[in-house]
């Protein structure tokens, strides 16, 4: 059986990802000052979508389906 | 004339971008997929019902926790953080961990070796049919009434929140429940609360990281609010001697018998809606650690709960209102701090996560409600009051058919709550009638073996006819909460505090004093069922730093600490 932290892997690696791509875009594609969120200059979006991508492939690498998984 | 709530529609807070809607599609397909990939593994009462008993003490835990972790528990409470400070953290903290880890040492073992499937089927084994059938059917009727009362201030929100249309939020939402709790029981339930879990923490830990940095860290957010707002609004304890000295308007006694000693205790140790997930561990030790892994998370929902309302108070520039308010003048109201806060730091990707944990701690609520309801209307229910006779291939299939139902009933108490809005009201309040009387049924059968059945009947039902009676004579007459919560001075909060405690008074009162006046059972027929009669079984010859008791100790000396931090 799957265990249930693939899928959470799957679940953060896949939108960690999304996220990310989604932060790289605005970094080089800033939007106009009006249209931009609170502490747009940290740039949320690429790390907090990198670190849901490292954290997404551990699990889905950890966890991946195979014997004698939760 | 009340206006329906369908068409009090104010501008959306926030748009999503083409990757926020990919999130939240992805989310959709990802909890569908879960569901049919559970199929195959839910033929069995035990498999659809119960999830096979064979959940590690993480996963139930997590979604112990979950179930409690809905959507409109975080906006709700993050507006009342907004509105009366830190003290909305009593609910996470003096009014959950003491009960999850009373659960977890004292009650659990109890539930888990008398094997039953639900908490009115503990009810039948130490007091009878009568209790049980008061429980069963209460609970049954209420959990699908609050599912589609939730379902639909969800759809309201996010019609307010992202401009969706209120049909279109309820039919895909429930659609999508109905299909992946009905193929895969409780398991898929409890998979896709473990994931919301994780979507939700993913999606709301930015808020307070940012926030406390906008801020200038937890100092300077102190003194932002002390001057928008008033200095008792960042401590827990020091502000409740009296009524008048908090904006909550109530007091350490409510806080402490009322809130940690009756509702806290009836919630979290016999609300089956959650008591259900931990009846699933696959042994004893796993069910022990559970509320306590669940205890030691729910500490923490704070930080993405609480503060981000305290951190409304300091950033932004609008000032929030009652909901009454808002909808006469169109301004943001106290519920709208977290969406509100989200908006102001998320961007495009963030904010889809964020609103997808709002969608997914939905729900997720709703497939707990359903899963719940088909459990106790099929086992506490159907099979002993209407067909005793049927296979357990039977049984599944009525579950399946009750999930359905299920979902359809919420669906029609939502629209109904649409065209009728003060039925929502009611609602709410009916629920909590029955929490604080059944927690004192149920704690003086596990540790009291004179109480007998008619007495646990009895007490049951006049602690809830009791808790009835005080709400309508406050609605009937709104200066009678001066005597029910003994204070002139006292605010709405604290009436459904001191009626919990009167009512469970009530019921315990009743309860000793008929089941003295009746006969007792043997002995015999208590083992299993009461403590000094049941060898509580072992957990194993395991290392100390793995035993239930250590970590039950660690989380009480951690609560202990941050209510001293926070006093």
């Amino acid at each position: 059986m799957v265990s249930i932290w693939f899928f959470i892997g799957i679940s953060l690696l896949v939108n960690g990802v999304l996220i990310f791509g989604a932060g790289l875009y605005e970094y080089w594609h800033p939007p106009a000052l009006e249209g931009r969120v609170q502490l747009f200059e940290l740039h949320a979006g690429v790390w907090w979508g990198a670190l849901m991508t490292v954290i997404g492939a551990v699990y889905c690498y950890y966890f991946k389906p195979g014997p004698k998984k939760i | 004339m009340n206006i329906p709530y369908a068409f009090i529609v104010p501008a959306r807070l926030v748009h999503l971008s083409t990757v926020d809607v990919i999130i939240v599609v992805f989310y959709f397909a990802l909890v569908l997929a879960i569901g049919f990939y559970l199929r195959g593994r839910a033929n069995t009462g035990e498999d659809f019902f119960m999830a096979g008993r064979e959940m590690t003490a993480w996963v139930a835990g997590l979604s112990f926790l979950s179930a409690n972790l809905g959507a409109l528990e975080l906006m709700g409470w993050a507006g009342s953080a907004y509105q009366y400070g830190i003290l909305a953290t009593h609910w996470y903290w003096i009014g959950a961990i003491p009960a999850m880890l009373f659960l977890a040492l004292v009650m659990m073992p109890f539930y888990y070796i008398s094997k039953t499937h639900s908490v009115p089927g503990y009810l039948k084994l130490r007091f009878g049919e009568p209790a049980r059938a008061v429980s069963a059917v209460s609970f049954a009727f209420m959990t699908v009434l609050m599912s589609g009362v939730n379902m639909f201030a969800m759809a309201k929100v996010m019609q307010i929140v992202l401009g969706w249309d209120i049909n279109f939020s309820i039919w895909v939402s429930s659609l999508t429940v109905a299909v992946y709790v009905t193929l895969g029981g409780l398991r898929s339930a409890i998979f896709n609360e473990v994931l919301q879990f994780f979507l939700i923490w993913a999606g709301a830990l930015l808020i307070p990281i940012l926030g406390l940095y906008e801020a200038g860290g937890w100092s300077n957010l102190k003194l932002q609010i002390a001057q928008r707002a008033s200095d008792q609004y960042v401590h827990l304890w020091s502000g409740l001697g009296s009524f008048t000295d908090n904006p909550m308007g109530i007091n350490w006694i409510g806080i402490v018998f009322g809130l940690a000693a009756v509702i806290s205790m009836g919630y979290w140790t016999t609300d089956f809606l959650v008591v259900q997930r931990i009846l699933a561990a696959k042994d004893i030790r796993s069910a022990e650690m559970a509320p306590i892994i669940g205890a030691g998370f729910k500490m923490f929902v704070p930080l993405i709960v609480i503060l981000p309302g305290l951190l409304g108070l300091a950033v932004l520039p609008m000032k929030l209102v009652p909901e009454s308010v808002a909808a006469a003048t169109g301004m943001h109201s106290y519920n709208d701090v977290l969406p509100l806060m989200l908006a102001r730091y998320c961007g495009p990707g963030l904010l889809g996560l964020g609103i997808t944990a709002l969608i997914a701690g939905f729900m997720s609520g709703m497939a707990g409600n359903v899963s719940a309801f088909t459990t106790v209307w099929t086992y506490d229910i159907y099979r002993p009051l209407i067909n005793s006779k049927g296979t357990d291939h039977h049984y599944v299939n009525m579950g399946r058919w009750t999930t359905v139902i299920g979902v359809l009933i919420s669906v029609g108490t939502a629209y109904l709550v649409m065209q009728f809005a003060s039925i929502m009201d009611y609602v709410q309040a009916l629920f909590s009638f029955f929490i604080a009387p059944l927690f004192g049924t149920v704690i003086l059968g596990m540790l009291w073996k004179r109480a007998t059945g008619p007495g646990g009947f009895l007490g049951l039902l006049c602690g809830t006819l009791s808790s009835v009676g005080m709400w309508a004579w406050v609605k009937a007459d709104p200066s009678a909460l001066r005597y029910v919560a003994l204070s002139p001075h006292a605010k709405a909060l604290a009436q459904d505090m001191f009626q919990a405690l009167w009512s469970f008074l009530v019921c315990v009162i009743v309860t000793v004093v008929v089941s003295l006046a009746t006969k007792p059972k043997t002995d015999a027929e208590l083992t299993g069922l009461v403590y000094g009669l049941t060898k509580v079984p072992s957990v194993g010859n395991i290392p100390v730093y793995q035993k239930p008791i250590f970590w039950a100790g660690v989380v009480a000396v951690v609560f202990f600490v941050l209510n001293i931090i926070f006093w």
